[in-house]
């Protein structure tokens, strides 16, 4: 579900958010108009705007664990864990994770990735969330999802600042787990070059 | 400067320091010298300092830390995980997953960074991919300044500025996206550890090429013996853990 759905209708911020957000053309290949968000970590009301929206959705929910997808999910995670009093697991590439780590393979355009966790990371039954910066075809997030529960955790939301229109209501849910995003993808303004 | 020695055993496991309460009999209290305490040493230890090598000039003399030590850092570095050969045999691999686990030692940790940075006119807070994300974005949030990410070749989108910075064997390089940063603006560098130094110094000549002051570069941990703070030149360390 977008937030503009969800109670923020007419909320200032989403603008805010929104417009902090840069669109690089054909990265990183052509045709894919990347959403940058290094912009909005470059103006601190926006930044604040989109963890204060997701602390403010998160906090009375119970949520022990908030995972981030590396490397732009270790942005956003760890000032919402901080906040609502929740502990960070980074999800990372492989190798990267030091001990005891179970790992999880996801189709790619072309090819696979695999993402890891720490197994000592997850009490069993635990609350958690999951946050990346964007959500396209859903594949990190559901590969982020099973490892969660593999590792035994109970995944209550996956969060992101932008999402592509297909998941607005009645598509809104990835492998049965609602999805919460911000903002739509920021157009291209070529005048803005 | 109080002086706690905590030692590990062989496998990787969390430190566990309990502080104990005055004129406990693990203290040694020698006349004149500050308390320190020793437990029955293993072929690992971590010593803790509150450590800061603040440079001359009068501005950054007030970053200067005082001598005793912030009773936060021991639970900070009691619960930072010791891995013995990650990634490959001889390294003791300094995990901070762990520290990220325990939400009062994270607390503990940026609140220590902030109080120190807040309101000192700093506006940039750069953090070195990845484990430089975590610790910077909650500070550059506290203390209302920007967040810089600096990466890897190939991760930003847009225009980049990159420097290259020795390894071992062969070079790797470290980027920041033109315009994140303007002239005269003033800067932290954030990394989770310092070891060579090479990353940080490589981050510090790629913001000084833009104009920017680094006004001090923070770390989690240091290794000492690497002797990475020689690598930063003029520019000050400061850290919480000092791992021998």
């Amino acid at each position: 579900m977008f937030a503009v759905e969800n109670g923020l209708q007419g909320d200032p911020r989403l603008k805010v958010i929104s417009d902090a957000i840069r669109v690089i053309p054909h990265f990183p290949k052509t045709g894919i108009m990347f959403q940058d968000i290094t912009t909005l970590l470059l103006d601190p009301v926006a930044f604040k705007h989109v963890i204060d929206i997701f602390v403010d959705r998160y906090k009375h929910m119970h949520i022990s664990l908030v995972a981030g997808v590396e490397a732009r999910g270790f942005i956003f995670g760890p000032p919402i864990a901080l906040a609502i009093g929740a502990k960070f697991v980074p999800l990372r590439k492989p190798g990267k994770l030091p001990g005891r780590v179970i790992s999880e393979e996801y189709e790619l355009e072309y090819g696979s990735d695999r993402l890891e966790i720490s197994v000592e990371a997850v009490k069993y039954d635990e609350r958690a969330l999951i946050i990346d910066d964007l959500v396209a075809t859903g594949g990190t997030l559901s590969a982020s999802i099973n490892l969660l529960e593999r590792a035994g955790a109970e995944v209550v939301e996956c969060a992101c600042v932008v999402g592509v229109p297909k998941f607005k209501e009645g598509q809104c849910k990835l492998k049965g787990k609602p999805l919460y995003v911000l903002v739509e993808p920021s157009q291209f303004d070529e005048l803005a070059l | 400067m109080q002086t706690i020695i905590i030692s590990s055993p062989l496998v990787s496991h969390r430190l566990s320091l309990a502080l104990p309460v005055p004129r406990s009999p693990l203290i040694n209290y020698h006349h004149g010298a500050p308390p320190s305490i020793r437990l029955s040493s293993h072929r690992f230890t971590n010593s803790l300092r509150l450590f800061s090598s603040a440079a001359a000039a009068s501005r950054d003399s007030e970053m200067a830390t005082e001598d005793v030590q912030d009773p936060r850092i021991a639970k900070i570095a009691a619960s930072i995980r010791v891995i013995p050969d990650f990634p490959k045999p001889g390294i003791m691999f300094q995990d901070i997953t762990t520290l990220l686990l325990d939400t009062e030692a994270f607390k503990d940790t940026i609140a220590l960074f902030v109080d120190r940075y807040k309101g000192k006119d700093i506006s940039v807070v750069a953090g070195v991919e990845a484990r430089g994300f975590i610790f910077g974005p909650p500070i550059a949030l506290a203390i209302g300044a920007k967040f810089v990410p600096m990466r890897k070749p190939k991760k930003l989108p847009g225009k980049v500025i990159s420097e290259e910075y020795s390894l071992e064997y062969g070079t790797d390089k470290i980027e920041m996206h033109v315009g994140a940063v303007e002239p005269g603006e003033r800067a932290i560098i954030i990394d989770d550890l310092i070891a060579t130094g090479g990353t940080l110094a490589a981050a510090i000549r790629l913001l000084e090429r833009v104009g920017v002051k680094i006004v001090e570069c923070a770390c989690v941990i240091e290794l000492p013996e690497l002797k990475g703070k020689e690598k930063l030149g003029e520019t000050p360390l400061f850290v919480l853990v000092s791992s021998a």
